[in-house]
């Protein structure tokens, strides 16, 4: 599967925090909904990014940076020049690498205290229900429609909160699918027929939309680990970077969902591709090989 | 009856190149119906040839999904906002 687990040599692992960890999360821990015993939450807490690029940097790095004991990465591709105009994880020298492995290697230098693990490979019906359970929460970054609709499934499946997020030109929107209140198929029950809805790389987008969108879903995600808080459970947030107008729309369970509706007929994956009617990803060589040799 | 239509950026086009325009109607049917005459097109983006809603494009009444009102014929007032948002999949 090209999985792999990063950490940073002589990290301690311990139960107690040393002095370095109190002082690395004091701004954290000194607020009262956090404290120590927030604090070892999120070292005990387990999240999986699907997608490394303009969601998947900012959330990761927020998550590494606040100490999430162990943070999941699933991503196929190579760095591309065209990507670091917004994806935070990766830099110039990385153009042509993986990006679970510029990824890997960037959180870890923020953060040694955090454990990487990297699935380099697409998330597929094959691998989805293999790799969610690992994890205690999923945050969806990738930037297509076949993966939205499976990770979406997958996660309620699973039992596991989706924090999901989408941005398009100069467009975002947020919101927390929780097993049973509602889901991606709740919102939209069909995907766009191909090619009507451009992807970022077609139509374009700010790059520093990524980076909002991004620290709101590791916002609910820190939220959902340390209990606190008004989830974005059935509510959608929309963002229009040019106004800078924040508005919110209600999100339903829908009870004729063929998911989590009250007769649902899905009860397993299905082949997303066909779904949506797209072609299947294509791996990029570089990617799987070098995943592969890390493992 | 006038109300605010808010139309996200990937339908702007279909518009103008409008995020926020008025429009006349008293139901969304009839809203749409407005907004194709002026922008002909329009009707296209949002819906199919039967007038249903597209599945991967929702329509909300102020903060309500219109699917769990009377769809598209769910009665607008005046002061009113509808909101058109197509699925996004961007992440990268």
């Amino acid at each position: 599967m090209g999985d792999a687990e990063g950490r940073a040599p002589g990290a301690p692992q311990g139960s107690a925090f040393t002095p370095e960890e109190v002082m690395r999360y004091s701004r954290h821990m000194i607020m009262g909904p956090v404290g120590p015993v927030g604090q070892r939450k999120l070292r005990n807490a387990s999240v999986l990014v699907v997608g490394a690029g303009g969601l998947g940097s900012p959330v990761a790095l927020y998550l590494a940076l606040a100490g999430v004991g162990r943070i999941g990465l699933v991503d196929f591709d190579v760095v591309d020049l065209s990507n670091l105009q917004r994806q935070i994880l990766h830099q110039t020298a990385d153009v042509g690498r993986p990006k679970i492995l510029s990824a890997q290697e960037s959180l870890l230098a923020y953060n040694p205290h955090v454990t990487v693990n990297t699935h380099g490979l697409p998330l597929t019906s094959d691998n989805a229900l293999e790799i969610i359970p690992e994890y205690d929460i999923v945050v969806n970054g990738a930037d297509n429609f076949a993966t939205r609709y499976l990770a979406n499934d997958a996660a309620y499946l699973s039992g596991k909160t989706l924090v999901d997020g989408s941005i398009l030109l100069f467009d975002g929107q947020a919101t927390v699918y929780r097993p049973g209140e509602g889901c991606y198929r709740c919102l939209y029950p069909a995907p766009p027929p191909p090619g009507l809805v451009p992807s970022c790389a077609e139509a374009g987008v700010l790059g520093a939309i990524t980076g909002v969108v991004g620290s709101i879903q590791a916002t609910e995600v820190f939220k959902q680990i340390l209990g606190i808080g008004e989830p974005l459970v059935g509510r959608l947030l929309l963002i229009d970077a040019l106004t800078m107008e924040f508005r919110m729309m209600r999100v339903r369970r829908d009870p004729a969902c063929p998911l989590c509706g009250d007769a649902p007929s899905i009860h397993e994956l299905i082949d997303y591709d066909q779904f949506c009617g797209t072609p299947p990803l294509a791996v990029a060589e570089g990617a799987a090989v070098a995943a592969g040799a890390h493992a | 009856m006038a109300v605010t239509v808010y139309v996200a950026s990937v339908i702007q086009r279909a518009v103008g190149d409008q995020k926020q325009l008025e429009a006349e109607g008293s139901t969304i049917a009839e809203l749409i119906d407005d907004l194709e005459s002026r922008y002909p097109g329009f009707r296209a983006q949002v819906s199919d040839e039967s007038g249903a809603l597209h599945r991967f494009v929702n329509v909300y009444l102020n903060d309500e999904d219109v699917r769990y009102l009377q769809g598209t014929g769910t009665a607008l007032s005046e002061g009113d906002s509808v909101s058109f948002l197509p699925a996004l999949a961007g992440g990268r």
